[in-house]
This record gives structure tokens, C-alpha cells and sequence, in this order.
């Protein structure tokens, strides 16, 4: 009796112990991940302020950069027409782009992917070219495509989608290449039809492949973009450096170059995330 | 000879860079219904090769393959076949594995609270009931390939057709295995052909043990006959002088007439 009433008294008080020990657990664990890229990031602003703030620089020190375009940070969403409209309309433009080109790479790649990965008369007649034409530089369409598109958007587009399309094509191809022959006996057996060996085996074996080559391609068409867009103009992020360049606005392309930055990292993660899900594994 | 299962005449050529390689020829042999049946001998003796024809996963080259009175010529769910490793498909559950025969073969015929009951049923025949929830690489080697096992049950083949299934898993769960087996063929009544290479493992299990020659151009050898009673228990059936018999004349067939040179 005793024994249970000294377990009864002891465990209130235990218990908010025990709360706040795992909860500096968390913290430190936190702290542990958080802790050395933040220190990392002010060393480097550190050292640029030094390199960049002396007199004469070549280049603005961050301070400046933020004194310089804080209208900008503060305000993304501004529109005074034209190509004078904030850089979240900026990015918007860019990223309207890729997401039609690189859907467009990413529903014909898949497709390509797989016919190459299962036929081997495919595989030899279209591998040799896809080999060839995927080192062409993306920039390198650009002039075709305006000739036979005639228009500056879907010029742009059109070098999104050449670029993304390699490597999921590519990707997808050894997934469905390296579907292990037992899968394929086990389809056999079954009798599955092809529509049900595509979606029951076929697709669930090889998506962590398709994945990878969907996120190395959303990461080179974000790449072609900026680029892309400078030489077409219009509203988009790439535009807006080269427009910065030519009025000298140094600070404005920093900071562009950082927006750049941060949303190709998320459209990484967002594409590996979508992975994830539907592979219902790492990949 | 005419059989259950009526295996006439088989022949099975490959065409090698350095020429046709006869892997199996004149292969003949007639099963009950309700039989097991080892088939034993050296790697290499094309005994993968004659089930890969007796499931159609592979065509004869020469001679044909009879299942209760019609022609072998695709593979197909009345055939099922125990892959050696398993081979689950690992994006699904153990009892996602299963439903996807099952689904594939009664979809038509049963609805689908009979057909989650027969998943069930078939995966409690083989003591994975516990289990169903698990993914393959969450399960260990045996319980993988009692999962195969129910996969290929669920379909209520014709013919189960086991492809050395036992060979990748230790010796204490080989011996488990081998019970669970036993205990399901007592209580279907299927017939069954076992791919092995482990003498003792065919003694026990089978009604007859075929004994291939070596390749090229292997066949049957000798057959033996298990003449032990069934409900066999591993530790009687060891003991006795038919197991004896069996065992020695397989073991002279495999080490005295047809050892291999290497």
C-alpha cells in the first residue's frame, strides 16, 4: 500500500521534470542544426563587408546592398507597369515559365524514359541522340527557337523544356531498365496488362529514378531561365539583372542573385518532397 | 504417359555467341494430381530451366507441357510460381502483395470483402497473419519468403511451383519452412514441383525425387519413390529405413554416378 502511494506522490513531480529535460533536448537539437549555417553566413557577410567596404570597391558591401534596395525588400508586390513591377511579380513571371516548360519536359520525358527503357530497338535508334543533343548549352536554342517560334515567350519556354528534358528522359530510362526480371515474372504470372504492369510495377519501381532526374532537371531549367530571359527581356528575374547591369544598379542584381538562389533550393526540395510522397520512401 | 501434369518430351536449346547450347533434352515425366515433386541435381543441370518452361516463362524448344489436358504456352496464375528470392515487390505491404494476385486473379469472381478475406486466409496459412502490415525489408529472409508462399497460394494455382525457395534462408528456418510447406500441402491437397538442391529437404517433402544428369543436354536420371506415410514428422521420418534408402540412393545418384568435376 505504501509502495504504490509513494509511486502516486513521486510522479507529479516527475514528470515536469522529465518535460523540461526533453524539451532542452529539442532545443539543443535544434540549436545543434541551426547553429553552424548562421554562423557560417555572418562570417562570410563579415568578410564581404571587409573586402567591399573600403573606398573604392568595385563591388557594394552588404550594408549597402540593403540600404540600396530596401524599397525592394520591402515592397515585392509593387506594379507601375511595364517591366517596373516588384520582384515577387518578377519571380512570378520566371517561375510561370519553367513550371509550363519544365511539366511539358517532365510529362514527354517520362514517356520517352520509359519507351527507351523498354524497348531495346528504341534504346539503340534514340539513345545515340539523345546523347548528343543533351551537351547542346541550353542558350544554344535560343536563336532556333525565336526563329521558329517568332515570339520571345515561348522561345523561352521552349529552352526550358530542351534543358529539363535529358535528364529525366535519361533517368527514367535506367529506372526502367534496372526493373529487377523478377518483377517482370512476377507480371507474367499475374497476366497483367500493360496499362497495370505501368502503374502496379513499372511506375512505383522506377520513381525514385524519374525523381531524380525531375529534380536535376527543374534545377538546370531554373538555370536556363535567368539566362534565357536576359536575352528575350520582359518581366522575369533574369531580365531584371541584366536591366540592373545596364543602369548600374549593383545592389539590385544582389539581391536578385539571392532571390535566385533561394528559390532554386525550394524547387529542389519541393520536387524531392513530391518524390518522397509518392515513392513513400527516401530517394 | 499421361499425368495431372504431363511434362513430354522437353528439349531446351540456347543460342550462344559460340553456338546453340542443348540445355535439356528428351525430358519426360507425368505428375498426379496431388503429388509433390522434387526435382534434384548439380547447379547447372538446367533444373531452373525445366521449371521456367513448366511455369511458360519459357518456351521448349523442343516437346510441349501439358496442365490437365491443355498446352503450356504462357505463363499464367494456374502456375504460380516461389521465386528463390522472394521476390515481393517492395513499395507494398506483405498483405498488399498478396491482395494484388488476389485481385488479379478472383477480381471478377469475388467481391471484395471475400477477396480481403482470402488475402487473410492464405496469409495465416502461413503463420504471416501477424505481419500483413509490414513491408518486405521490414521482415527477415523466412517471413519474406512465407509471404512469396501465400502469394502464390492465394491464386489457387493448378500447380505450385517452387523455385529452390528455401536456398537463401539458414538452416533453422529452412527446417520451419519446410514444416509450413508440409502442413499446407496436407491441408490443400495441391500438387506441387520443388527445385532443390538439399537432399535431406527433398526426402522428407516429397512423394517422388527426379534426379537430373548433368548439362549439357541434361534429363532424368533415376526417380525415386518416398514411399514414407504422411503426416510426416521430421525427427520419425529420420529414423526410418525408407528415409535411409532415399536418402543413400539420391546421394549415389549425385556423387557416385553423376558427381561433378569441379
Amino acid at each position: 500500500m505504501t509502495g504504490t502511494l509513494g509511486q502516486a506522490e513521486r510522479k507529479p513531480r516527475l514528470r515536469p521534470w522529465l518535460a523540461q529535460l526533453r524539451l532542452l533536448e529539442k532545443l539543443r537539437n535544434l540549436a545543434g542544426a541551426l547553429l553552424p549555417p548562421l554562423i557560417t553566413i555572418a562570417a562570410l557577410l563579415l568578410l564581404w563587408q571587409i573586402l567591399c567596404g573600403q573606398e573604392g570597391s568595385s563591388l557594394p558591401p552588404p550594408t549597402k546592398v540593403v540600404k540600396d534596395t530596401w524599397e525592394l525588400i520591402r515592397d515585392p508586390f509593387f506594379d507601375n507597369g511595364g517591366t517596373d513591377v516588384g520582384l515577387f511579380w518578377q519571380i512570378l513571371a520566371s517561375l510561370k515559365r519553367v513550371a509550363i516548360g519544365f511539366s511539358l519536359a517532365a510529362v514527354s520525358g517520362i514517356a520517352l524514359g520509359v519507351l527507351i527503357g523498354q524497348s531495346s530497338f528504341a534504346y539503340r535508334g534514340l539513345d545515340p541522340i539523345f546523347q548528343v543533343l543533351r551537351t547542346v548549352p541550353p542558350l544554344a536554342w535560343l536563336p532556333i527557337s525565336l526563329a521558329a517560334f517568332k515570339d520571345t515567350n515561348p522561345s523561352a519556354i521552349f529552352v526550358i523544356y530542351i534543358t529539363a528534358i535529358w535528364p529525366i528522359i535519361l533517368n527514367t530510362a535506367v529506372g526502367v531498365r534496372q526493373i529487377p526480371e523478377d518483377y517482370r515474372n512476377i507480371a507474367r504470372v499475374l497476366r497483367l496488362n500493360g496499362w497495370e504492369y505501368f502503374i502496379k510495377i513499372m511506375l512505383p519501381a522506377s520513381v525514385p529514378y524519374m525523381f531524380t532526374g525531375l529534380r536535376i532537371g527543374v534545377g538546370l531549367s531554373w538555370l536556363a531561365i535567368v539566362a534565357a530571359e536576359m536575352l528575350v527581356g520582359g518581366v522575369g528575374i533574369g531580365f531584371f539583372i541584366w536591366d540592373g547591369w545596364n543602369s548600374s544598379l549593383l545592389s539590385e542584381i544582389i539581391l536578385a542573385l539571392i532571390y535566385v538562389g533561394i528559390i532554386g533550393f525550394l524547387l529542389d526540395r519541393i520536387i524531392g518532397f513530391i518524390g518522397r510522397l509518392i515513392a513513400g520512401r527516401p530517394i | 504417359m499421361h499425368g495431372y501434369l504431363t511434362i513430354e518430351q522437353v528439349g531446351k536449346n540456347f543460342e550462344t555467341a559460340k553456338g546453340s547450347f542443348m540445355a535439356l533434352s528428351e525430358v519426360s515425366l507425368a505428375i498426379e494430381k496431388g503429388e509433390f515433386v522434387s526435382i534434384i541435381g548439380h547447379s547447372g543441370c538446367g533444373k531452373s530451366t525445366l521449371l521456367n518452361i513448366v511455369a511458360g516463362l519459357s518456351r521448349p524448344s523442343t516437346g510441349a507441357v501439358l496442365l490437365d489436358g491443355n498446352v503450356v504456352d504462357a505463363p499464367g496464375p494456374d502456375r504460380a510460381v516461389v521465386f528463390q528470392n522472394h521476390s515481393l515487390l517492395p513499395w507494398l505491404t506483405a498483405y498488399a502483395n498478396v491482395r494484388l494476385a488476389v485481385d488479379k486473379v478472383f477480381g471478377r469472381i469475388k467481391s471484395s470483402a471475400e477477396r480481403d478475406q482470402w488475402t487473410k486466409h492464405n496469409l495465416a496459412l502461413v503463420h504471416m497473419d501477424h505481419a500483413q502490415g509490414k513491408k518486405p525489408d521490414e521482415l527477415s529472409g523466412g517471413m519474406r519468403q512465407r509471404v512469396g508462399i501465400a502469394r502464390a497460394l492465394a491464386m489457387q494455382p493448378k500447380i505450385l511451383l517452387l523455385d529452390e525457395p528455401f536456398g537463401a534462408l539458414d538452416a533453422l528456418t529452412r527446417a520451419h519452412l519446410q514444416d509450413t510447406v508440409m502442413e499446407i500441402h496436407r491441408q490443400t491437397k495441391s500438387t506441387v514441383i520443388m527445385i532443390t538442391h538439399d537432399v535431406d529437404e527433398a526426402v522428407l517433402l516429397s512423394d517422388r525425387i527426379v534426379m537430373m544428369t548433368n548439362g549439357p543436354a541434361a534429363t532424368i536420371g533415376e526417380i525415386c519413390e518416398v514411399k514414407l506415410d504422411r503426416p510426416r514428422r521430421r525427427l520419425e521420418a529420420v529414423d526410418t529405413p525408407e528415409y535411409a534408402r532415399c536418402r543413400k540412393q539420391v546421394l549415389q545418384f549425385l556423387y557416385e554416378r553423376h558427381a561433378r568435376a569441379a
